[in-house]
C-alpha cells in the first residue's frame, strides 16, 4: 500500500500548480518544468538523477500525440555486459498531466528484463520521463518532449459505455516462443473505463467519480515478476507489455484493483520449451 | 429561469463585447430552404477562425433549425448573422451532429438572441461527451486561440434523441436518427424530407480524410445502414455537399476498409502499435486532404479497437 501515495501525492500537486505550465510550447530546457522539480523533491528529494545516455534507459514516445487518449510510450532499459546491478523501479512521468505521476513500476528478478510499454493520456504539451531506479539506488531518467493533439482529440476515452459494459474482462497472451530461463514477452490487457474523475455531469452539475486500475501484480508459477501502481493517466483499457522468465512450467497470473476495489484476475497456463 | 437566461446573457456578452456585429457567413441554399455554409477543409486552428466545418440551417413556416454552430463563439455569430440575413424567423432548434469542437462552440450565439431561447438538440450521449472534454477544449482554445471562454459560454443540449426524433419546423419536418459508436460515440444524422436533404455531418469526409474518434467497424455498418436512405443531397462535415447517392459514400469506406483490413494484419503479425502507426494504410491516403495531421491517429485508435478482435 506504501506505494499508492506517491500517486495521490501527484494528484495534489496539480492542485498546487495550477495552470502554470499549461501554455508551455517548446521542449527546451526539461530541467526547468516547475511541476517537475516538485515531483522530484517529492519523489527523488536530495537523490542524484543522471541523465540517459546510450540505450541504458530509453524512451519512445510519437513527438505529437496523434491520440490524446491513447499515446504509446515504451521503456527500455539496457545493462551493459557484466553490470551487476538490475534495474528494480520505473518511475514513469508526465509533467503536465493533471496528475503528473502516471505510473511505478515495480520489477523482480523474474523480470528478467525491465522493459514496459504502455498507452497514456496526454493532456498538454509536456516532458515524459522515465526514470530507472537501479539496485544499487542509482537513478538515470530519459526525456522525450510530446506535443498535445489537435482540438477534436482529448483524453478522455472514446466509448466509456463500451468499456464499462465488459468492465474487468482481461486477456493474457504471449508473444513468440516461449524458452526456459529465457525472457519472453507478454501482453496484459484490461477492459476499463479508466475515468478521471476531471469530467462533471452536466445534468447533475456533479464530477462522475475516479474509477480507474490502480493496481496490477503479475507473477509466474507464484514468484513475482512485475508490479505497477497506476493513475488515471494511464489510456481507457489499460495494456501494457513486459517481459518474464518462465523457469519451468507455471501459470502467468495477472491481479488487478481499480479505485473502486473491483478485483479481476487472469491466469495463462504455460509449458515453455526447454 | 430568468436568473438562467439572465446569466447566459451575460456570458454571451462577455464575449462579445467590444467586437463589431458579426460579418455574415457565406452560405448556399442548396434545396428550396435549406443553406449549407462550407467550412475550409482544414484542421481547427486560429488561422482559419475555427471556421473548418459544414454548417447549416432549414427554413420552416414556423422557424430555424440550426445543424452545427460552428468551431468558435464568432462562427456561431457569424452563422447567426447569415440567418438573419436570410429570414425573419427565429430560430427554435440548434442541432449539434456531435461533441467536437468545430461544431459546438457556436452554440452560445443562439442563447439569448432570440426572445425565446431555442432548444438545443443533441445524441443522447452528447452531454457525456462533451462534458469529458470542455476542460480539454477551454484549454486548446486558450492556447491555440488566445480565446477564453466564460463559465457556462459551452452550451449543452435541452433536447436530447436516443434514437430517433421529428422535429416539425411548421410544414417541414426534420427526421433526426442517433447512432451507435462510428464517427464519434455521439453521432446524429439530420434529414430533411421535404428536399431529401441529408445532413450526414462528420459520419461522411469528403476531400478531408475520415477521422476516427469512436468505432471503426461502428462506423462501417453506420455506412451500410445509411445507404439505405433515400438522398437527393447529402451534406457530409467536411468537404462539397453531393448529389451522388450513395456513391459519395464509397471512398471513405474504401479508406476505412483499407485502414480494417491492414489493422488487422498488423495485430496478426504482432506488430507493436508504433510499428503499425508507421505501415499501415499508407497506400490508400491518395486523393485525402490532412491526412499527414490525422492518419496517424486514425490508426492507433483503430489499433485500440481491434486488438480486442
Amino acid at each position: 500500500m506504501k506505494s499508492i501515495k506517491p500517486l495521490w501525492l501527484g494528484l495534489l500537486l496539480v492542485l498546487l500548480a495550477g495552470n502554470a505550465a499549461a501554455q508551455l510550447k517548446s521542449g527546451d530546457n526539461p530541467e526547468a518544468s516547475e511541476i517537475w522539480r516538485k515531483v522530484r523533491a517529492s519523489l527523488f528529494a536530495g537523490r542524484t538523477i543522471a541523465a540517459a545516455s546510450g540505450e541504458l534507459v530509453t524512451i519512445e514516445a510519437p513527438a505529437r500525440a496523434e491520440d490524446a487518449a491513447i499515446v504509446p510510450i515504451a521503456v527500455s532499459t539496457r545493462l551493459p555486459a557484466g553490470d551487476p546491478r538490475r534495474v528494480v523501479k520505473l518511475y514513469l512521468i508526465i509533467d503536465n498531466n493533471p496528475s503528473p505521476i502516471a505510473a511505478v513500476f515495480d520489477f523482480a528478478r523474474g523480470s528478467g528484463q525491465a522493459d514496459i510499454e504502455t498507452r497514456v493520456r496526454v493532456d498538454e504539451y509536456t516532458h515524459v520521463r522515465a526514470i530507472a531506479e537501479f539496485s544499487d539506488g542509482g537513478l538515470v531518467m530519459a526525456t522525450r518532449f510530446v506535443k498535445a493533439s489537435g482540438g477534436c482529440s482529448a483524453p478522455p476515452g472514446k466509448d466509456p459505455q463500451a468499456a464499462l459494459a465488459s468492465l474487468g474482462k482481461m486477456r493474457l497472451r504471449v508473444d513468440g516462443e516461449l524458452r526456459r530461463g529465457q525472457p519472453a514477452l507478454a501482453q496484459l490487457m484490461i477492459s476499463h473505463p479508466n475515468h478521471s474523475g476531471l469530467a462533471m455531469d452536466q445534468s447533475t452539475r456533479q464530477y462522475t467519480p475516479a474509477h480507474f486500475v490502480r493496481r496490477v501484480v503479475v507473477s509466474y508459477a507464484g514468484e513475482p515478476v512485475m508490479s505497477a501502481d497506476l493513475d488515471f493517466a494511464i489510456s481507457e483499457n489499460p495494456n501494457f507489455r513486459f517481459h518474464f522468465v518462465p523457469q519451468g512450467d507455471g501459470e502467468l497470473k495477472a491481479e488487478v484493483v481499480d479505485t473502486q476495489d473491483l478485483r479481476f484476475e487472469s491466469v495463462l497456463a504455460l509449458v515453455p520449451a526447454r | 429561469m430568468r436568473i438562467g437566461l439572465a446569466a447566459a446573457l451575460l456570458t454571451w456578452l462577455c464575449w462579445s463585447g467590444g467586437s463589431a456585429a458579426a460579418e455574415a457567413l457565406s452560405v448556399a441554399e442548396v434545396a428550396p430552404g435549406v443553406f449549407v455554409h462550407q467550412g475550409r477543409v482544414e484542421d481547427w486552428l486560429p488561422d482559419n477562425g475555427g471556421d473548418v466545418a459544414n454548417l447549416g440551417f432549414v427554413v420552416g413556416q414556423r422557424c430555424v433549425a440550426v445543424v452545427d454552430s460552428g468551431g468558435t463563439p464568432a462562427v456561431g455569430e457569424a452563422l447567426r448573422a447569415a440567418i438573419a440575413r436570410t429570414t425573419k424567423l427565429p430560430v427554435c432548434y440548434v442541432i449539434n451532429t456531435h461533441a467536437h469542437p468545430d461544431h459546438v462552440l457556436g452554440n452560445v450565439a443562439f442563447v439569448g438572441a432570440a426572445e425565446k431561447a431555442p432548444a438545443f438538440v443533441a445524441h443522447a450521449r452528447l452531454p457525456a461527451a462533451l462534458g469529458a472534454r470542455e476542460r480539454y477544449l477551454r484549454n486548446a482554445l486558450q492556447r491555440d486561440f488566445g480565446l477564453a471562454l466564460a463559465p457556462g459560454a459551452i452550451v449543452y443540449p435541452s433536447l436530447l434523441v436516443e434514437r430517433r426524433l421529428e422535429l416539425d419546423l411548421g410544414g417541414r419536418t426534420l427526421q433526426l436518427d442517433a447512432w451507435p459508436t462510428a464517427h464519434t460515440d455521439n453521432d446524429l444524422t439530420v434529414f430533411d424530407t421535404r428536399t431529401r436533404t441529408l445532413f450526414v455531418s462528420d459520419l461522411l469526409f469528403v476531400e478531408h480524410l475520415p477521422v476516427l474518434d469512436g468505432s471503426l467497424r461502428g462506423w462501417l455498418q453506420v455506412l451500410a445502414e445509411l445507404r439505405r436512405f433515400d438522398v437527393a443531397l447529402a451534406v457530409p462535415g467536411h468537404g462539397a455537399p453531393s448529389s451522388r447517392w450513395p456513391a459519395v459514400l464509397d471512398a471513405e469506406e474504401r479508406y476505412l476498409r483499407t485502414l480494417l483490413d491492414e489493422t488487422r494484419s498488423a495485430l496478426r503479425d504482432k506488430l507493436s502499435i508504433q510499428q503499425a502507426v508507421d505501415r499501415v494504410g499508407r497506400g490508400a491516403l491518395s486523393g485525402w486532404r490532412l491526412a499527414e495531421q490525422f492518419h496517424r491517429r486514425n490508426v492507433t485508435a483503430a489499433y485500440a479497437e481491434l486488438e480486442w478482435e
